[in-house]
C-alpha cells in the first residue's frame, strides 16, 4: 500500500501549500486594494506604498514591547498606521496628484528612501521580531490528518473578515459611494459639492491603514526589516495590474490567484523539472523557474489583455 | 501620461540657445573632461572612481532617456540591460573569453536581443501597463541571475580580470578606462542626438505626442518604437559591460529594481526629454548620494525629500529649471 500512501501525503502537502498561497494571496489583497484605491481614484503611481507595510510592522513590535499585549499592538499599530497615511497624504502626496506618472515615481521613490532612512534612524539597523501569544503557535486539524498553523489560519480570517468590511464600506456606506464616485469622475464629485481633499486623505489614510495591517499580520512569521516593503510592493502592483486598476473585486481576485501562483509553483515547479530535466539542471532552473512564474504569468496576461483581466470598462 | 509632457512640441532637442542651461552643460562636459587631470594632479584615486561611475550610469540614464523622454516608453526595467551586459562580460570572462572585442559586442548583442524580445511583447501596452510590463521582465531577468548558481547565484561573482583589447587599450589604467566610458558617454548623446533630428526620430516623438495620429498619417509606430526600444537596450548593455569592468563584479543588485528607479530619478532630475539632462542628472544625483553620504549618517533621509521636492515643484527637472520654467 505503499503507492496510495505517497500520493495521499502528496495531496495533503499540496492542501497546504494551497492555504499558505491564499495567505499570501490575502496579505497581497490587503496591500492591493490601498494601492488600487489609490490609483483609481486619486491616479498615483505609490512607490512608498510598500514603507507603509513596513512601517505597520514596526510600528506592531514597539508596540508589543510597550504594551506586551500582541492584541493591543495590532490595534495601536492599525490607528498609528492609519494617522501616518492621513498626514503623509497631507504632507505631501496631496500635491503629486497633479503631477505626472513619471514624477509620481520619482516622489515617491524619494519617500521610500526617506522611509527606510527614517526606520534605520529611529529603529536602528538591525530587524524585530514580534512574537506570537502561545495560543496563536499551536497548529489546528483542519481536516483529518492536516495540521495547519493556527496564526496562518488567523491571518486568512482576518484578512476575510477586512475584505467583506471593505466591500461593505465601498459598496454600503455614504463614504463608499463617494469612493466610487471619485473613481468613475473626480472632477464631478468635486463640483457636487464634496469635499474632495477630505475625501482623498480618507481614501489614502485607509488605503495605508490596510498596507499597515498587511505588515502586522506578516510581522510574527518574517523579521521587521528595512526595506522588507520593497519586494512585496512589486507584488502587489502585479495584482493590481492583472486585476484591472481600480478594481476591488479584480484586486481580490489576483490577490488569490497571484499568491497561489507564487506559493504553488515554488513548491511544485523544482520537482516536476527534476522529472523531465537532469537533476543539475532542474536545481539551476528550479528556484529560478519558480520564482519567475507570477512575472511570466503576468506578461502574458498583458500581452493577451494589454489592460489587465478586469479593465475599467467592466468595473 | 498627463498633458505636460505632451505639450512639449516636436523636436525639443534642436535649435540650441546660449541661455543658462547651455553655459552648465558645458561646464559640466569640461569639468568631466577634466577630471583625471584633476585627480593625477591631487593624487585623489577614489574621485576617479567615483566619477567613472557616473559616466558610465550617465550612459545607462542617456539610453533610457532616448525611450522615455522622446519616445514617451516609460522603462521600469532599465536596469536589465545593466545586468544583462555586466553578466556578458562576467560570464565571458569566467569562461576565459577576456577580449573586450568578444565580451562588447555579446553584452550589446544580448541585450539588444533580451529588448527586442521584451519590446515586442510590452510595446503592446500603454501607461502604466507598460511600466508595470517592463517591471517585470526586469524581475525574471533578476531571478534568472539569482539562479545561475555557477556564476555566483545571490552573492554574485568577481571578475578577476578586465577586458582586453589587444594591447591597444589597457583598461586597467584607470585613466584610459575612463576616458573610454566618457568617449561612449558622448558617442551615446550624439547618436540620441542625430536619432532625435532625424525623420525617425520626430516619428518616435510623434507618436508620444499622438500616436494615434501618427499612424492615421501612415506610420506603422509600433516598428519604430520598437526599433527605439532596441537602440536603447543595446546602448545601455555596454554601459552594463563598462559598469562590470569597472566593479570587477556582478551580482544580481545590479538589476534590482531599485536600480531601474535611480535610473529613471537620474532621467527625470536632469530633466526628461533634453539631450544633456540625463547626463547632469546623473551627476547631480550620485554627486549628492556621495556628499551627503560623507556629511550624514543617514543620507537618505535628505536626498529623499530632495527628490520629493523635485517632483513636486521643477518641471522638467534641472535643465527645466535652468531653463527658468519656459518650455522650448
Amino acid at each position: 500500500m505503499a503507492a496510495p500512501d505517497r500520493s495521499w501525503r502528496l495531496m495533503l502537502y499540496f492542501i497546504e501549500q494551497c492555504l499558505n498561497g491564499v495567505q499570501l494571496g490575502m496579505l497581497l489583497f490587503l496591500l492591493a486594494a490601498g494601492l488600487t484605491l489609490v490609483f483609481g481614484i486619486m491616479d498615483l503611481v505609490n512607490l512608498a506604498h510598500g514603507s507603509l507595510y513596513m512601517l505597520g510592522a514596526y510600528f506592531a513590535a514597539t508596540f508589543a514591547v510597550l504594551t506586551g499585549s500582541f492584541v493591543a499592538a495590532v490595534a495601536l499599530a492599525l490607528i498609528a498606521s492609519l494617522i501616518a497615511g492621513m498626514v503623509l497624504e497631507v504632507v505631501a502626496i496631496r500635491r503629486l496628484y497633479e503631477r505626472s506618472h513619471l514624477d509620481q515615481v520619482l516622489g515617491t521613490f524619494g519617500l521610500l528612501l526617506f522611509f527606510n532612512e527614517a526606520v534605520r534612524l529611529i529603529w536602528g539597523p538591525a530587524g524585530m521580531t514580534l512574537a506570537l501569544p502561545p495560543a496563536m503557535l499551536t497548529a489546528v486539524q483542519i481536516i483529518p490528518g492536516v495540521f495547519y498553523p493556527a496564526y496562518r489560519l488567523v491571518i486568512i480570517l482576518a484578512a476575510l473578515a477586512v475584505a467583506a468590511l471593505l466591500y461593505f464600506v465601498v459598496m454600503r456606506t455614504r463614504l463608499g459611494m463617494l469612493i466610487r464616485a471619485g473613481a468613475s469622475n473626480r472632477e464631478m464629485v468635486g463640483a457636487l459639492g464634496i469635499n474632495v481633499k477630505l475625501l482623498y486623505t480618507l481614501v489614502f489614510g485607509l488605503g495605508a491603514a490596510l498596507a499597515g495591517f498587511a505588515g502586522v499580520m506578516q510581522a510574527p512569521i518574517l523579521t521587521v526589516q528595512i526595506g522588507m516593503g520593497e519586494n512585496i510592493l512589486i507584488l502587489a502592483f502585479v495584482v493590481i495590474i492583472i486585476g484591472g486598476i481600480g478594481s476591488i473585486r479584480g484586486a481580490f481576485v489576483a490577490a488569490i490567484f497571484v499568491g497561489l501562483v507564487e506559493t504553488v509553483g515554488r513548491a511544485f515547479l523544482p520537482d516536476m523539472l527534476h522529472r523531465i530535466l537532469s537533476t543539475n539542471a532542474a536545481a539551476t532552473l528550479g528556484p529560478a523557474l519558480s520564482s519567475m512564474s507570477i512575472y511570466m504569468v503576468m506578461a502574458a496576461i498583458l500581452v493577451f489583455r494589454p489592460e489587465g483581466l478586469f479593465p475599467a470598462a467592466s468595473r | 501620461m498627463s498633458a505636460s509632457l505632451e505639450q512639449r512640441s516636436l523636436g525639443a532637442a534642436s535649435g540650441t540657445r546660449w541661455t543658462a542651461g547651455t553655459a552648465v552643460t558645458v561646464a559640466v562636459v569640461a569639468a568631466l573632461a577634466l577630471v583625471p587631470l584633476y585627480t593625477t594632479l591631487t593624487g585623489n584615486a577614489f574621485l576617479l572612481t567615483l566619477f567613472t561611475r557616473v559616466v558610465i550610469l550617465a550612459i545607462g540614464a542617456v539610453s533610457l532617456n532616448l525611450i522615455m523622454g522622446y519616445g514617451g516608453m516609460v522603462s521600469f526595467g532599465h536596469a536589465a540591460y545593466l545586468g544583462i551586459g555586466g553578466y556578458a562580460v562576467g560570464i565571458l570572462a569566467k569562461e576565459g573569453f577576456g577580449s573586450g572585442y568578444v565580451q562588447w559586442p555579446v553584452a550589446v548583442a544580448a541585450s539588444a536581443l533580451y529588448a527586442l524580445v521584451v519590446g515586442a511583447l510590452s510595446l503592446r501596452t500603454r501607461g502604466v501597463y507598460f511600466i508595470m510590463i517592463t517591471l517585470a521582465f526586469a524581475q525574471m531577468i533578476y531571478y534568472v541571475a539569482i539562479g545561475l548558481d555557477r556564476y555566483g547565484g545571490d552573492d554574485g561573482l568577481t571578475i578577476y580580470q578586465r577586458s582586453t583589447f589587444g594591447g591597444i587599450l589597457d583598461l586597467n589604467n584607470k585613466t584610459v578606462f575612463y576616458y573610454v566610458c566618457f568617449a561612449i558617454l558622448l558617442a551615446g548623446i550624439y547618436l540620441v542626438a542625430r536619432i532625435v533630428n532625424s525623420r525617425f526620430g520626430l516619428v518616435i516623438q510623434g507618436s508620444r505626442a499622438n500616436e494615434r495620429r501618427m499612424r492615421a498619417i501612415g506610420f506603422p509606430t509600433f516598428r519604430y518604437k520598437l526599433v527605439c526600444f532596441v537602440i536603447a537596450g543595446a546602448l545601455c548593455g555596454l554601459a552594463g559591460a563598462l559598469l562590470a569592468n569597472h566593479t570587477n563584479f556582478i551580482s544580481p543588485a545590479m538589476m534590482h529594481w531599485t536600480r531601474s528607479g535611480d535610473l529613471i530619478v537620474m532621467v527625470v532630475l536632469g530633466g526628461l526629454g533634453t539631450l544633456f539632462g540625463p547626463l547632469i542628472g546623473a551627476v547631480v544625483f550620485l554627486l549628492l548620494e556621495e556628499g551627503l553620504s560623507r556629511l550624514t549618517e543617514y543620507p537618505d533621509l535628505i536626498l529623499g525629500p530632495i527628490l520629493l521636492c523635485v517632483a513636486i515643484y521643477a518641471h522638467g527637472g534641472i535643465e527645466g529649471l535652468l531653463r527658468g520654467g519656459r518650455r522650448d
